[in-house]
C-alpha cells in the first residue's frame, strides 16, 4: 500500500518535472505574472509536497535543530525574499546556472522547510506568517503598481502593473479568508482540538 | 540550544547572502546593478562600425579622444526615447558651444537598424535640432549592435505592438573608450557636472 506521505512525495517529484519541460518554463517565464505567481509558487508547492514523504527517522533528526518550527521558517524566508528581487528573476533569465539554482532552492529551501515547520509553528507563529503573507502581497503589489520604473529589466511595464494588481488582488483574497476563518469557520476549541491532533501526527 | 546555533548560522548566511546579491543592500534591480558595476569599474566599449545619419560610415572608435555621451534609441519610440532625445537636446543647449564637437561629443545609437535608414536618423536628428557635436549612429551589424548592447547593459524588449521596451539611461564614455558613469536620464545636471570635471 502507498503511504500518503510517498505519494505526496511522488506528486512533488513528478510537479517539479512537469516545470522543468522546456516549453512549460518558458511560458511561464514569458511574462512576469507567470513568473512570479504561477512558477515560483509551484516550485515552493512541489517541495512542500516532497517534504511530506521525509521518513520520520529523518524528521526526528532534524527536529531538535529546527524548534518551533523557526529554523525551517527563517530558511524558507531567506530564499522567498532572495527570489522575489527583481533582479533575481532577471538573473534566471540570462543564466542558466541562476535558472538551475532556482529550481533546487525554491523546493528544497523553501517549500520542504515550510513543510517540516508548519506543524510545530505555535498558533501566534502561524498568525504572524498569513499577517506578513498579506502584507507583504499588498505593499509589493502597491510597489509594482506606482513603480515610476520599470524593476525587471526583462519584463514590460504593463506585465509589471499586471503583477502588481495581481498581487493586491491575492492580498485581499487572503486576507478575507483568513478573516472568515477566523471569525466564521471553526470554533476556536475545535480548532485547538485540531491543532494537538496533527502534532501527535507528526510524532513531536 | 541547537536550535538557537542554527538560527544564528542561518542568520548569518542568509543576510550574507543577501548583502552579496544586492551588492550591499544598494541594488535590487538589474539596472542599479549595472550602474554600481560600471562605477565600480570602466567598461572597455567595442569598437564597432557604425553609420551615421549622413550616411558616412565610420567606426566607434573614431569618435575616441573626445568625452560621449550615449543614449540609446529607436527613432519610432513615441515615449522614453524622446525623453531621451529631450535630455541631450538640454545637454547641447546647456554645455558651452566651443566645447561640442571638439571635447564632447552626444551619440543617439540606434538599436533598431531594420528601421533606422539614414534618412530617420536624419529625420530625428532635425526635430531634436540636433547641433555638429550630436551625432545618430546605427551600427553597421548585428553583431555590433550586440555588443554594444552587452557591453553598455541595455536590454532591448519587444513591447508586442512593433515598438520596444528598453532601460533608458545616459551614458559617459571617457576619452580612452571607457564606459565610465551612467545616469537617469532627468539627471542632466550630474552629467554636465561630471563632463566639467573631466574637460
Amino acid at each position: 500500500m502507498v503511504r500518503p506521505g510517498s505519494l505526496q512525495g511522488w506528486l512533488g517529484l513528478c510537479l517539479l518535472g512537469v516545470l522543468v519541460v522546456p516549453w512549460l518554463r518558458q511560458g511561464l517565464e514569458s511574462t512576469m505574472t507567470g513568473h512570479m505567481l504561477v512558477q515560483i509558487p509551484l516550485l515552493v508547492l512541489a517541495g512542500v509536497l516532497m517534504g511530506g514523504s521525509l521518513p520520520a527517522s529523518v524528521r526526528r533528526g532534524l527536529s531538535p535543530w529546527n524548534r518551533f518550527g523557526l529554523t525551517g521558517l527563517l530558511l524558507a524566508v531567506f530564499t522567498l525574499v532572495y527570489w522575489m528581487l527583481p533582479r533575481s528573476l532577471d538573473l534566471a533569465l540570462e543564466s542558466g546556472l541562476a535558472e538551475l539554482a532556482k529550481f533546487i532552492s525554491l523546493p528544497l529551501l523553501a517549500g520542504l522547510p515550510l513543510r517540516l515547520s508548519w506543524p510545530t509553528l505555535g498558533c501566534i507563529g502561524r498568525g504572524v506568517v498569513w499577517s506578513q503573507l498579506v502584507a507583504k502581497l499588498a505593499v509589493m503589489g502597491w510597489l509594482y503598481l506606482e513603480a515610476p520604473v520599470r524593476v525587471c529589466t526583462r519584463y514590460l511595464v504593463s506585465d509589471q502593473e499586471q503583477v502588481g494588481r495581481a498581487l493586491l488582488f491575492l492580498a485581499l483574497g487572503v486576507g478575507v479568508a483568513l478573516t472568515l476563518r477566523a471569525f466564521l469557520a471553526v470554533h476556536p476549541q475545535a480548532q485547538a482540538a485540531l491543532g494537538q491532533g496533527s502534532l501527535k501526527g507528526q510524532g513531536v | 540550544m541547537r536550535t538557537l546555533i542554527a538560527l544564528c548560522l542561518l542568520g548569518a548566511l542568509g543576510v550574507g547572502l543577501l548583502h552579496a546579491a544586492t551588492d550591499g543592500f544598494r541594488a535590487l534591480t538589474s539596472e542599479t546593478a549595472r550602474r554600481l558595476a560600471v562605477a565600480a569599474e570602466a567598461r572597455p566599449v567595442p569598437d564597432v562600425g557604425v553609420r551615421d545619419q549622413s550616411g558616412a560610415v565610420l567606426s566607434l572608435g573614431e569618435t575616441d579622444g573626445r568625452l560621449r555621451v550615449v543614449n540609446f534609441i529607436y527613432t519610432r519610440c513615441p515615449d522614453v526615447c524622446l525623453a531621451l532625445g529631450d535630455a541631450l537636446q538640454q545637454l547641447q543647449r546647456d554645455l558651452p558651444a566651443e566645447r561640442l564637437g571638439r571635447d564632447v561629443l552626444l551619440l543617439s545609437i540606434s538599436f533598431d537598424p531594420a528601421h533606422d535608414s539614414p534618412e530617420r536618423m536624419a529625420a530625428y536628428a532635425r526635430w531634436f535640432r540636433a547641433g555638429e557635436g550630436w551625432r545618430v549612429l546605427r551600427p553597421e551589424d548585428a553583431e555590433g549592435l550586440d555588443a554594444l548592447l552587452e557591453t553598455f547593459g541595455v536590454v532591448v524588449i519587444p513591447d508586442g505592438q512593433g515598438g520596444f521596451e528598453h532601460n533608458a539611461a545616459l551614458h559617459l564614455v571617457d576619452r580612452e573608450g571607457r564606459l565610465v558613469h551612467i545616469t537617469d536620464l532627468e539627471d542632466v545636471a550630474g552629467m554636465r557636472a561630471r563632463l566639467e570635471g573631466l574637460w
